[in-house]
């Protein structure tokens, strides 16, 4: 077992994601993930501070499309796939909080 | 001096523009003002699974033209970054931005004989609207919220400007030169009320003669220029009271109430500022080519500050007109429109009209020039009716209200209501002859008194005169022949 | 005659091209098979019989009108499902999808369609590709048709197993570290992983988008090349498609190697746990393709180590964004709660298996203020040095050489609770991914127990056509009873 990640990290990083995990999710993925980082700290610790980063594979720039109208998607099959929907829109439960 | 400290404020701008191309940042979607909700969706902006972004090319040739009028560095690449936050209107619950590598870089803007540095601008989407259903209408009070996704996917510019601006009326100037800029550009419709432009203030004070910064807020939910300046101005006195009274201000978003005229701070989760910005990997580098360098930098049109240089010059009209006019989206273009019909000599008339009734209209309706039912040449027409004296200016008033409102040439409207001012010197001299003949003692009266009963009676016969012709009568022609008749 | 399911596409394509066969039989012979046998081996999410019964009716009646339906005509092919085709469930293998009809369909199916190919069934795999064993699916397992009792691989395990069952002669699955090539290995079929951009992923349920790849199964290295040609090439809907340089490969199939220069790779050969019986299939690889006239050596390509350690960081970080969509509110599971963050929350955690909420997590934490430059960034940085060291190493070769998987399929259930052991099954396909390059897998021998091991054959980025050519003369020259459809 790793201490790598404490129950609050563990914790902190569920509300990020949006994951609402229960006691026992939360203790075996500390213990998991501290594994897994444990694992990555061959390349945590290597001095590559030349080195860039690479987001890309591929050395692509610039494509683009030309701004022309093009189908859009017939609205009563968008919402059928929807869980909740009313007046031609989405339905959520409240928000409580800001952007 | 008295030994109190004396604080300044600190403010720098965010605006964001929505770019006016036929389609969204990243899909083929109509970018559409006022659709049905939820009609103006393909799989791309409603982040179907398995969909992927491509960009609008015209969207680059915005940010290009704006560079060139703001003197802007573009650098050799620019990336896009996800901004990863949950929000409902949001389709991927991230957000596409640009973070680390901006289109643009290092503007400035010339307000008012003030240079505002320029930090970036940037490209990202708009998000969705969302509707709050029960409790009034407010979010938190709510029960439940309905999300309209046509705006998801809309490019925005965001430009975000240096702390330089030292006071509420230079923000405003800044916003205001800013959105003129833009619409000159043709590259955004910058209004405020429809949210085609967000303005947001980033406000901190500070002790006068020192030079660190002091914690600042945001200041976001106004929806015009007057409102830009009065939550400023809130904003820096709630500061300078809490420092006065040893208060710490703390760092948060704070949201203006143009109602109750104060800023509320908002609810905001733990964490939730913790972004987790990394390069989007569904979309490549922008690397602007020189091609594209030029031809943006060949279709920048005259700018607001020498557009109005040139008004003043060839109009004849104040620099405050010509920033009046300048300031609204689409106005330059229709007095410019009507001009062009009537020639230069009464460009004055066509400026005064435009910036008064035509403008209130505007305000009132939130309509722009371009949907009005009134064309340039129809205001044109109007003026002319004036100039050659068919219609007085107060009656020309009335048939600009109906133009501004019903699809009808003001000639037409002028004839419907009979209108066209009576000129004829016989039929007018019937009326004035007939008037004195029904009151000879208001004549007697004349006769015998002093200048100020005369002007008082001269005015009577004139009221009933107008009275007679309803309204029509030339006013001109009608005192003439009354001065005529009791003086000769 | 061939066995039941044994026909390969082009010969099926052939014979229906010129009405020897018709494209009805040819269905209904495979979904015989697939009544009989997918019972037991669960390979199959969804079988569209009706649907295909009726495009390869169409097909023969174009055919008996003269017309030329395309060089896929008549052949079915099963469909990974996180490909999205219109009106057709496609779940990603989860929960939180189950039932999902998209409203568009993806590039690669459009162009199967469109070369005659019929779509006949949507496969298995691990919840959102995360997984090398198929045993991550909602649904559960797919088992192995050479036994079993055994793992398919994942996470394209169900198009893996489909084809060694002779379901369909070909499936598309798509490789994010590993997830076409490693159940190729472990089912005994050829599995192709193109280079980054060479075929479109508009419509791919992503996982992690700069290493996501879509790629054929097949039993032929041929039949391989033919679905490629098919698929690949640009897409103006996927800004990450190349839109030049994509060479078809079918025509370089039969050019052989000699005057090739073909390097064993070092560090994905000697890797800890390596079954001996794959180490011994190698150095036969070697003999073959020595034998062929090519020059082989060893070759040492150092940061590829670190491959396993920056894919289980930039994965997850792609994967904990990209899957965030996934909310309750425009489409899928929802979990009510009293305020939409609750509801959000309560979904994901409800629709997603252990394995997605780990991978989540620790992409999550990867990304998050304060670990991005230790973690995110540093993976990033090991990306480029493994490029590379991969330029330097292709700057001497044509193509490079080792071991799909360090073993052979091993037992379900193996593997579920020590996740890191099974990361650990990715560790020779990973560079591949890393680096955007292009690689196979070609069925070459068993080991003891009988089970297929796979070669893997490495190139450059859009070194397909070499990577083929060597291919195909590993394929002629492995130990009989390599490949084929499973017994």
């Amino acid at each position: 077992m790793s201490d790598r990640i404490s129950r609050a990290d563990v914790e902190h990083v569920a509300a990020l994601a949006r994951l609402t995990l229960d006691d026992d999710e939360l203790d075996r993925l500390a213990g998991e993930l501290g594994v897994i980082l444990d694992h990555a700290e061959d390349v945590a610790a290597l001095d590559l501070t030349d080195v860039a980063p690479t987001a890309h594979p591929l050395p692509l720039v610039n494509v683009l499309r030309a701004d022309e109208v093009r189908p859009t998607l017939d609205r009563d099959e968008v919402l059928e796939a929807a869980p909740a929907a009313e007046d031609g829109r989405f339905r959520v439960p409240r928000i409580l909080d800001a952007p | 001096m008295t030994g109190a400290v004396r604080y300044e404020p600190v403010i720098g701008l965010e605006v964001h523009c929505e770019l006016a191309t036929a389609t969204k940042l990243f899909c083929g979607c109509p970018n559409e003002f006022g659709s049905d909700p939820n009609t103006n969706v393909c799989p791309i902006c409603l982040g179907l699974p398995g969909s992927l972004p491509v960009l609008n090319e015209r969207v680059v040739e915005f940010a290009l033209r704006f560079a060139h009028a703001l003197r802007f560095d573009v650098p050799e690449q620019s990336i896009f970054a996800r901004k990863n936050y949950f929000y409902p209107d949001m389709p991927k619950d991230y957000q596409v931005s640009q973070y680390e590598a901006p289109i643009l870089v290092d503007g400035v803007l010339d307000v008012d004989g003030t240079t505002v540095r320029i930090e970036r601008a940037h490209l990202e989407e708009d998000t969705g609207k969302t509707l709050h259903m029960g409790g009034g209408g407010r979010i938190h009070d709510a029960e439940y919220s309905l999300v309209d996704y046509n705006r998801a996917g809309v490019p925005l510019m965001e430009i975000v400007s240096r702390p330089d601006i030292t006071s509420a009326e230079q923000a405003r100037g800044y916003a205001s030169e800013l959105r003129a800029v833009l619409s000159a550009l043709g590259v955004s419709d910058v209004k405020m009320e429809e949210g085609s432009m967000r303005v947001d203030a980033n406000v901190s004070v500070r002790i006068v003669g020192t030079e660190e910064l002091g914690t600042k807020v945001e200041v976001k939910n106004m929806n015009s220029l007057r409102s830009l300046g009065r939550a400023i101005d809130h904003e820096i006195e709630r500061q300078v009271a809490m420092c006065e009274a040893g208060e710490r201000i703390v760092q948060e978003t704070r949201h203006w109430d143009e109602d109750e005229g104060v800023t509320h701070g908002m609810r905001s989760k733990e964490g939730s500022s913790d972004y987790r910005y990394f390069p989007e990997p569904d979309l490549v580098p922008v690397a602007p080519t020189d091609e594209q360098r030029a031809a943006a930098r060949d279709s920048v049109p005259e700018l607001p500050a020498a557009h109005r240089d040139r008004l003043v010059a060839e109009w004849g009209i104040s620099e405050a007109d010509a920033r009046v006019l300048l300031d609204v989206p689409g106005l330059p273009g229709f007095a410019e429109a009507a001009v062009a019909v009537l020639g230069g000599g009464t460009a004055k008339d066509v400026v005064n009209w435009c910036t008064g009734d035509v403008l209130a209209h505007l305000n009132e309706t939130g309509l722009s020039p371009e949907v009005l039912p009134l064309a340039p040449d129809g205001l044109a027409e109007l003026v002319g009716l004036v100039a050659d004296g068919t219609l007085s200016r107060n009656l020309a008033k009335d048939v600009l209200g109906e133009a501004l409102r019903e699809p009808k040439r003001p000639k037409q409207i002028v004839e419907e209501r009979g209108l066209a001012q009576e000129s004829d010197e016989g039929a007018l001299a019937e009326v004035i002859d007939g008037i004195l003949a029904a009151n000879p003692d208001v004549v007697a009266a004349y006769r015998a008194g002093d200048d100020k009963e005369r002007k008082k009676k001269r005015g009577f016969f004139m009221g009933e005169a107008m009275k007679a012709t309803r309204g029509s009568g030339n006013p001109n022609t009608l005192s003439r022949l009354l001065g005529e008749r009791l003086d000769g | 005659m061939t066995a039941p399911g044994g026909d390969a596409a082009i010969d099926v394509a052939r014979a229906v091209r010129s009405g020897e066969q018709k494209a009805r039989d040819v269905v209904d012979e495979r979904l015989d098979l697939v009544a009989t046998r997918d019972p037991e081996l669960h390979a199959l999410l969804l079988v569209l019989g009706d649907q295909a019964r009726t495009a390869a009716d169409e097909i023969d009646a174009r055919v008996a009108a003269g017309e030329d339906p395309g060089p896929l005509a008549g052949v079915p092919v099963v469909l990974k499902d996180n490909l999205c085709v219109r009106g057709v469930p496609t779940s990603a293998g989860s929960k939180i999808l189950d039932g999902w009809r998209p409203p568009y369909t993806a590039t690669v199916v459009d162009r199967i369609v469109e070369a005659g190919g019929i779509v006949l069934a949507k496969a298995n795999l691990d919840e959102f590709a995360m997984g090398s064993s198929t045993e991550n699916s909602a649904f559960g397992p797919t088992r192995n048709p050479h036994d079993p009792t055994r793992v398919a691989g994942g996470s394209s395990g169900g198009s893996a197993a489909s084809v060694a069952a002779g379901f369909a002669p070909l499936a598309l699955g798509s490789d994010t570290g590993g997830s076409i090539r490693q159940p190729a290995s472990l089912c005994g079929v050829v599995g192709v992983k193109p280079t980054y951009g060479a075929v479109s992923r508009y419509g791919l349920i992503a996982f992690a988008s700069s290493l996501d790849q879509i790629g054929p199964f097949a039993t032929t290295v041929a039949d391989a090349a033919l679905l490629l040609d098919v698929v690949g090439g640009h897409d103006p809907l996927d800004s990450t498609s190349i839109a030049s340089g994509v060479e078809r490969v079918t025509p370089r199939l039969d050019q052989g190697v000699a005057g090739l220069r073909i390097g064993v790779v070092q560090e994905l050969t000697d890797v800890d746990g390596v079954q001996p019986e794959v180490r011994a299939a190698v150095a036969a690889a070697v003999d073959v393709l020595t034998a062929a006239g090519a020059v082989v050596e060893t070759v040492s390509v150092p940061s590829t180590v670190y491959g396993l350690s920056a894919y289980y960081l930039i994965a997850p970080a792609e994967a904990s964004s990209n899957l965030a969509r996934y909310d309750g509110v425009r489409y899928g599971l929802r979990v009510d709660g009293e305020d939409v963050a609750e509801m959000n929350g309560r979904t994901r955690a409800a629709g997603f298996g252990p394995e997605v909420k780990r991978r989540i997590m620790l992409g999550t934490y990867a990304l998050s203020a304060g670990y991005y430059d230790a973690y995110y960034g540093q993976a990033q940085r090991v990306r480029t040095l493994i490029i590379e060291d991969f330029r330097a190493a292709y700057e001497r070769f044509d193509a490079l050489l080792s071991p799909t998987s360090p073993t052979t399929a091993f037992e379900i259930g193996a593997k579920v609770s020590d996740p890191l052991s099974m990361y650990l099954s990715d560790i020779c396909t990973i560079p591949t991914n890393l680096a955007g390059h292009a690689a196979i897998s070609v069925p070459f021998g068993v080991d003891d127990a009988g089970l297929p091991i796979g070669v893997q054959v490495l190139a450059d980025a859009l070194g397909e056509p070499t990577m083929f050519r060597v291919a195909q003369v590993l394929e002629d020259g492995a130990p009989a009873g390599s490949g084929g459809v499973a017994p």
